[in-house]
């Protein structure tokens, strides 16, 4: 990775695949708060597998602390995998929920316009407010809380980021060997030492 | 890591389908995994497993501490003794928060342990219960493992995994946490299975071949080579693989406080100990050195000093069980992860046979130096009053070697890890990653249980033995044979000598009072005696040894002496001060 040992801080997307289990999700936070970071975003859903849960946690820091960070969280015994990616080197997006007063919709042809150019949907529409989605990058979400800031905004909420990272093929053929008592060689490590930076052998 | 104890399981399965309630599955697990004693306090939430125990008092001894931290410090003094997991039982709320700082030492020192502590009904979790808290979160962060049964069903295979943890790979602590109603709940129990795999847990790396072979590339080509071993050599019952390695080698080797005895004091290849107060040559030479081998060591920060400066010139060879503990203070430039048992021997394989003859002698040098500017006067003191180094000179030379020494955290604990002969591996006990003070005491209580054949000499300060003294009263019930010796200074003496070398000797809070230790002592059926001059050590020390069962000695020493050489915090290692 170009940015090895540049102490730039910048966002990283997190992954981590675990067993479900009571209780990870706080150990997996306190590597972090141990540390003082902040997690920006931290989302946690099933994966492509059954039983198997993936963790998205976004962390604004340098990668060496990244790098460190993982491995403290690879070494928990309910952790499979962790895998730290760049905002390029994944596909993300984020949800945003806005709640709206129906009449000021209905009454400005210029909100309605607003929220078609922002792609924004609504969910649920109603005499006294709408509810509006958009789906996108945080400068988008962002940008229509601004937009509709005049137009009285009643409320706003906005979802953890979830990311699909470009380069994977997915966690299925890494199960099969971490099943076996005597998991194969490409498994075993974290990819982060093996080729020293070079992330992502997959 | 394969342990002794793991060698000897055998699955004896009782008639399949034989109704038991969680408690004496509990029980019955424990015996499978080979625990003969268990270090604990009762309480409301365990009691169903002490009713329980009532049942197996023969086949599993109980050892009644005063404290739930005196508990966990024998476990732990257990396991480093006899390299099996130590098991420990509290009962819910105070007994388990009182686990932790033994938890805590534990985890920083790898140390393989079982914690079993009672929680309130299942039913009560989360309503502020009496005795109940938040065991799971509390012990998180100090634990390499822990869990919560509510349904005693899980007992076998929690209990499975719990030992397989604590003890594989990189050892560490364990704590499951049992609601009373899953201790009192009848199961059809169909016998116990220990762990051998969690598919989510890879406890030790595979070797890659790769790397040995560039290590050792790197070592035949050093002039200068330097290793570096910690515990993990003794975790990883590595002392015969990793003697083979430095003798093939012939490379001069120092050692973290832990990981002291792997090798024997007198190897000729043995050049002292590391880190702010170890050996004058081996924290020089390191920023000297071409090639840093560094082996089952983590790099703690009073092993380095200032990072910054530390072994910059050196190639950095780092063999670790832990692939966290690569790169994660000192950047390698060959990492060899596994574990160092299957690594030592095939990097054995391929370095050459050599001698470092000049470059050991210029260790020798630097020790003939610190022997003149410091040792001599610590181990044979000129000064009428007694010093710390030459108590332990004086226990060398009547014990030779042979026993187990235990120490606290201190001044006393630098002295007794410096100058203690040790002839044997799991011979030095000490809180060494997180400086707990009241350790010694238990722990050597513990460590006795742990190896009965050896001597065991508890080294302690006049400010540790005060914080966990009652347990003097588990020696005297337990009947335990261990030798306890303070060497009262009167102070609080590695602070007072940080306020002394760096605070304008503004003695803040460090003089402190102790009772008549004797009477203590005496008071709890232990003999004691108390001595401040030199012409009584060796008859004392002696006595003390030959006593049958426990003996408490007091030794009062030079007020205000300081452990030298040291290196300042914030100083490099070779800045290390001979005064």
């Amino acid at each position: 990775m170009s940015t090895e040992n540049t102490p730039v801080k910048q966002e990283y997307n997190v992954t981590v695949y675990t067993e479900n289990q009571i209780g990870l999700l706080s150990r997996i936070a306190i590597i972090f708060t141990r540390r003082k970071i902040n997690i920006d975003s931290l989302n946690t859903s099933p994966s492509e597998i059954d039983s198997i849960h993936r963790f998205n946690i976004v962390i604004n820091e340098t990668e060496d602390v990244v790098r460190k960070v993982t491995r403290q969280i690879e070494k928990q015994v309910e952790v499979l995998k962790v895998y730290y990616n760049t905002n390029e080197d994944v596909i993300w997006q984020e949800m945003a929920l806005y709640k709206v007063p129906t009449d000021t919709i209905a009454e400005k042809a210029l909100v309605e316009r607003l929220l078609r150019e922002n792609g924004a949907r609504a969910v649920v529409i109603r005499k006294d407010y709408t509810v509006f989605e958009t789906t996108g990058h945080r400068e988008e979400t962002d940008n229509l809380i601004k937009a509709l800031q005049p137009y009285g905004l009643i409320e706003f909420v906005r979802s953890a980021r979830i990311a699909i990272i470009k380069d994977s093929e997915g966690f299925n053929c890494k199960l099969r060997e971490f099943e076996r008592s005597e998991p194969g060689q490409d498994v075993i490590e974290n990819e982060f030492l093996n080729s020293r930076g070079k992330v992502f052998s997959m | 890591m394969e342990t002794a104890q793991q060698e000897v399981l055998t699955v004896k399965e009782p008639a399949p389908g034989i109704e038991l309630t969680g408690s004496a599955a509990l029980l019955e697990g424990l015996l499978i995994e080979g625990v003969d004693t268990i270090f604990g306090y009762p309480g409301g939430a365990i009691m169903p497993i002490y009713d329980a125990l009532y049942d197996y008092m023969d086949k599993l001894k109980h050892i009644l501490v005063r404290h739930e931290q005196g508990g966990i410090h024998a476990g732990q003094g257990y396991a480093r003794s006899s390299g099996k997991v130590g098991v420990v039982f509290a009962t819910s709320g105070p007994g388990a928060t009182n686990l932790v700082t033994g938890l805590a030492d534990a985890q920083i020192d790898s140390t393989p342990l079982v914690c079993i502590t009672g929680q309130v009904f299942a039913h009560l979790l989360g309503t502020d219960a009496f005795q109940e808290i938040d065991v799971i979160n509390v012990t998180s962060p100090v634990t390499k493992w822990n869990y919560q049964i509510t349904d005693a069903t899980e007992i076998p295979e929690v209990l499975a995994k719990a030992f397989y943890i604590a003890r594989s790979g990189r050892p560490g602590p364990v704590l499951i946490d049992i609601t009373k109603n899953a201790q009192l709940q009848k199961f059809n129990f169909e016998g116990y299975t220990p762990c051998r795999h969690i598919r989510s847990y890879r406890p030790k790396p595979i070797v890659r071949k790769e790397y040995v072979e560039q290590a050792a590339e790197l070592i035949n080509e050093a002039k200068k080579p330097f290793v570096l071993w910690g515990q993990g050599v003794i975790l990883g019952s590595a002392e015969k693989e990793f003697k083979a390695f430095i003798e093939k080698s012939g490379i001069p080797s120092a050692w973290t406080i832990l990981g002291a005895g792997a090798v024997p004091t007198g190897h000729p290849l043995n050049v002292g100990m590391l880190g702010m107060h170890g050996n004058y040559g081996p924290n020089v030479l390191t920023n000297e050195c071409d090639v840093l081998i560094a082996i089952g060591m983590r790099f703690d920060d009073r092993v380095t000093g200032r990072l910054d400066k530390y072994a910059k010139q050196a190639k950095v060879i780092h063999l670790d069980i832990d692939p966290a503990e690569i790169d994660k203070n000192v950047q390698t430039t060959v990492p060899v992860w596994g574990d160092c048992k299957e690594t030592l021997p095939l990097l054995t394989d391929l370095v050459q046979e050599k001698q470092h003859t000049e470059w050991l002698a210029k260790f020798r040098d630097f020790e003939k130096q610190e022997i003149d500017a410091v040792i001599r006067e610590e181990l044979f003191p000129s000064s009428e009053e007694m010093t710390m180094g030459e108590v332990i000179q004086t226990l060398n030379e009547l014990t030779n070697g042979e026993a187990i020494i235990v120490s606290d955290v201190g001044q006393h604990q630098m002295v007794a890890c410096r100058y203690a002969k040790l002839n044997h591996s799991r011979s030095n006990i000490t809180s060494g990653g997180l400086g707990t003070m009241g350790f010694a005491l238990p722990a050597a209580i513990g460590a006795k249980f742990g190896s009965p054949e050896r001597t065991v000499v508890a080294i302690i300060g006049d400010g540790g033995i005060q914080m966990t003294i009652q347990e003097l009263g588990t020696i005297m019930q337990s009947g335990i044979d261990i030798k306890i010796i303070v060497l009262n200074n009167q102070f609080l003496g590695m602070v007072r000598q940080w306020q002394e070398l760096f605070n304008d000797r503004r003695y803040s809070f460090v003089d402190i009072t102790s009772p008549d230790f004797v009477k203590v002592a005496e008071g709890y059926g232990i003999h004691g005696k108390s001595i401040a001059k030199r012409e009584y050590l060796e008859d004392t020390l002696k006595t003390m040894l030959d006593h049958e069962g426990s003996y408490f000695l007091e030794i009062m020493v030079t007020k205000e002496n300081n452990v030298f050489p040291m290196v300042p915090q914030g100083c490099s290692v070779s800045e290390i001060r001979l005064k």
